[in-house]
């Protein structure tokens, strides 16, 4: 255990780098699921609101089309 | 490929795709960590240091991989002006970054012990520092503009003219005889790797990739709904 730890001496050089690489794929696994729950709590909070919007324009022209294939 | 190019059908798919990728990649760290650390021998003349392959190839092998799928997926945005591909290139953008910066990082720490130098203006190590600037350059483009249409216009086109970096990179250790070594992996004749070195490389290199596709995935279903909210919110005002 004391060998595996030490790395021959090189434990400063493998550490850092194993390390590294830990704080940066989890690092960007936690910010990507943060940003991900943002904007998907933004979007529910939307789109809570607009079908008191979209309902007045329905009984005029019934399009039928769904909003996400008109989106950009 | 067009068939992929609806968002909703993109989302039933890749959510289908994600809880397998996320398994794929936390076996592969598991076992690939296991190999590397504790079951590999250390190297006859580098002892232990080697054990610094089985990040620094990987991250090195997927800053690559990210650029080249984010530069095809521009050329797909430009000419076909496909939604899907834009949002790909800036989800991927940060992964791609983060990759090149471990790449880096793991290479001067690799190099301090073994070269006797952090860093060197060697051809390898120059053209990896460019092809790091290139993705902060193209996530400070992309964000640039008050028009997000225009942002991504103009991100796409740094991206294209920027993947003539990345056969650079890949042949600079042959086209250049400097410091960095040629490849052991990826070359005529075979791996040049013993296979208890090898076996170790090939299993955290699948784990960074599955990694990218689950993360690469939850980036997406965040730019697709980012679209949803801005097109909802110029409705509102418009």
């Amino acid at each position: 255990m004391d060998g595996f730890l030490s790395m021959g001496g090189y434990a400063a050089y493998v550490w850092s780098s194993y390390g590294a690489a830990a704080l940066i794929l989890v690092g960007l696994l936690v910010l990507s699921l943060s940003g991900l729950r943002r904007v998907e709590r933004t979007l529910a909070t939307l789109e809570a609101a607009k079908p008191r919007r979209k309902r007045e324009p329905k009984a005029t022209a019934p399009t039928g089309t769904p909003a996400a294939e008109t989106a950009p | 490929m067009h068939r992929f190019a609806n968002p909703a059908r993109f989302l039933k798919i890749a959510n289908a795709v994600l809880p397998w990728a996320a398994g794929l990649s936390a076996v592969c760290f598991a076992a690939g960590l296991y190999l590397g650390l504790i079951a590999s021998p250390p190297d006859y003349q580098q002892g232990d240091t080697v054990r610094i392959m089985y990040i620094h190839v990987p991250a090195a092998w997927m800053s690559m991989f990210t650029y080249s799928t984010m530069a095809l997926a521009a050329a797909a945005a430009l000419v076909w002006k496909h939604p899907l591909a834009e949002v790909y290139a800036k989800a991927a953008a940060p992964l791609g970054a983060g990759f090149t910066a471990l790449c880096l990082l793991t290479g001067s720490l690799w190099g301090a012990p073994m070269w006797g130098t952090w860093w060197v203006w060697d051809a390898r190590l120059t053209s990896v520092l460019v092809l790091f600037f290139l993705y902060l350059g193209y996530m400070a483009l992309v964000d640039a503009f008050d028009d997000p249409a225009r942002g991504a216009k103009a991100g796409n086109i740094l991206l294209l003219v920027g993947a003539v970096n990345v056969p650079i990179i890949k042949f600079s250790v042959e086209w250049w005889n400097t410091l960095h070594q040629p490849a052991s992996v990826f070359r005529l004749g075979g791996p040049t790797i013993a296979a208890s070195m090898l076996w170790p490389l090939l299993l955290l290199a699948l784990a960074f990739q599955s990694y990218f596709v689950a993360v690469v995935i939850l980036r997406i279903r965040a730019g697709l709904a980012a679209r949803r909210v801005q097109t909802l919110r110029l409705g509102q005002t418009g």
